[in-house]
């Protein structure tokens, strides 16, 4: 049989040293992604509102997010503001401040189209039939935009998490930077380690996503 | 002579410089059933939502029992209490039952116990043939099955007044008759209803009174048959003549050449 080079991954704890760059790929996404779920539903009902100024800001800093490849932030967060800030950030931090920038905007985005997909009749049968200002919120309006939420911004966690591969350039020894370690220190021993390696990775990224993706399905399907 | 449920003095509507609704006035006696029609874009929903507030009136003043209702001191959330109101899109709550579109508006509006708003809900459902579907979600009904139901939470209101915003205009011609007939049913029961449609062959089975709207005013107003069989004004002659259709007798023209 071929040699797939998995037997690098029981050599030594290199599995369980896979597993925690895992979490730290994890962890810097989870964070990110409470932040940016929190300041995304703020962010995201000003942007409804009438006020020209905030529109204005909340569109273009959108915009600057949509248009900046996430590695360019990484590295501007990263290298820049160190040496002209004099703000001393560890690369994680400097992550998890670039993830929460960038969900924060989409999450906004995703909530703001959510709130102005609500048909306006909707505020206007509730009102019709005595409810209060309040009640029509509590009862009718947010259950309905949460239901137009879920499905999207469980798709933008799933995103986030993948993209958390970019940290490594940064210098974060998260998963996929653990397994070019281990490939590199067994070069000589092992030469198909990357193979094997890679498509461990690879299984891990999807056993942390596939159940949000699912999940994501599922909700998709039972309130469509 | 019942008494006047709703009276309606000289009101004026208008969108920035639109005017929709001008100096109308209009009463509504207890038990009456009031239909009204005219080409669209007359102001005959926009008429129907200011009664319940949806939309402010510029000028003139609405009544309901004798009270004045588009105050700044009104209690619209009171007063939209006894307005029932049907719109043409149904507009029941998607993420809500059948049962809990019914019974949410009663239990927190009006603080009625849970058991007490589901027993009455159940009832009327069963008037009108949908008890089985008490638990289905909106999307699974089909549209003449919705606003049926859109009827029904209406009704678990106890409004005292119904007003009907088009409700058939939605649907597929062979659905339109279940509502119909539903709104007969309640029309017979004595119920205050202000009806718009464009239903004309309902309008008049329906109406103890119809009112001919055009340009934001009356026009017209009498009994159905006075006002299907012998058109006073110019304008409403032209309008009912656009229900009906002459024979065509020129076929032979078209033969040989078909479009």
């Amino acid at each position: 049989m071929r040699n797939l080079g998995l037997d690098v991954l029981l050599k030594g704890t290199n599995m369980l040293r896979l597993l925690e760059g895992l979490w730290v790929s994890l962890r810097i996404s989870l964070i990110a992604v409470a932040v940016s779920i929190v300041l995304g539903l703020i962010i995201g009902s000003i942007m409804t509102g009438k006020n020209v100024i905030i529109r204005a800001v909340t569109r273009l800093y959108l915009e600057i997010v949509r248009i900046m490849p996430q590695m360019v932030l990484l590295f501007i967060v990263f290298f820049g503001t160190t040496r002209v800030f004099g703000i001393n950030l560890d690369a994680t931090a400097a992550s998890i401040i670039v993830f929460s920038f960038w969900g924060t905007a989409e999450m906004s985005d995703i909530v703001r189209g959510a709130l102005i997909s609500i048909p306006k009749h909707r505020y206007e049968s509730a009102a019709a039939l005595g409810l209060s200002k309040v009640q029509t919120y509590v009862h009718v309006i947010i259950p309905e935009t949460l239901r137009r939420l879920i499905p999207l911004s469980i798709n933008l966690v799933t995103r986030m998490i993948k993209t958390t591969s970019l940290v490594m350039m940064i210098g974060v020894v998260e998963v996929l930077k653990v397994g070019q370690q281990i490939i590199e220190a067994n070069r000589k021993s092992s030469p198909n380690a990357a193979f094997g390696v890679y498509l461990v990775v690879f299984v891990l990224y999807y056993i942390a996503c596939r159940p949000i993706s699912f999940l994501a399905g599922r909700l998709e399907r039972k309130w469509s | 002579m019942a008494k006047e449920l709703l009276k309606i003095e000289h009101i004026t509507k208008s969108f920035d410089e639109t005017v929709i609704l001008r100096d109308l006035s209009l009463t509504v006696k207890e038990g009456e059933v009031l239909v009204i029609v005219g080409p669209s874009g007359c102001g005959k929903s926009t008429f129907l939502r200011c009664i319940n507030g949806l939309e402010t009136i510029q000028e003139g003043s609405i009544y309901l029992d004798g009270e004045k209702i588009n105050d700044r001191s009104a209690n619209l959330e009171k007063v939209r209490q006894k307005i029932g109101m049907v719109f043409q899109n149904y507009e029941l709550f998607p993420h809500k039952t059948v049962l809990q579109n019914i019974t949410m508006a009663p239990m927190l509006v009006q603080k009625k116990p849970k058991a007490e708003a589901e027993k009455e809900a159940l009832s009327l459902l069963e008037r009108v043939g949908l008890s089985d579907r008490k638990n289905f979600y909106p999307r699974q009904l089909s549209g003449g099955q919705k606003q049926r139901v859109a009827i029904v939470r209406a009704l678990a209101m106890h409004p005292e007044i119904l007003l009907f915003d088009e409700v058939t205009a939605a649907l597929d011609p062979e659905m339109v008759r279940e509502v119909l007939d539903v709104m007969l049913d309640l029309a017979k029961e004595g119920r205050t209803m202000i009806v718009v449609t464009h239903e004309m062959s309902f309008a008049r089975a329906v109406a103890d009174r119809i009112v001919f709207m055009d340009g934001g005013n009356i026009v017209e107003e009498g009994t159905p048959s006075e006002f299907f069989d012998n058109p006073q004004t110019d304008r409403a002659k032209k309008f009912l003549s656009t229900f009906s259709f002459d024979r065509i007798e020129k076929k032979d023209e078209y033969a040989g050449n078909p479009i």
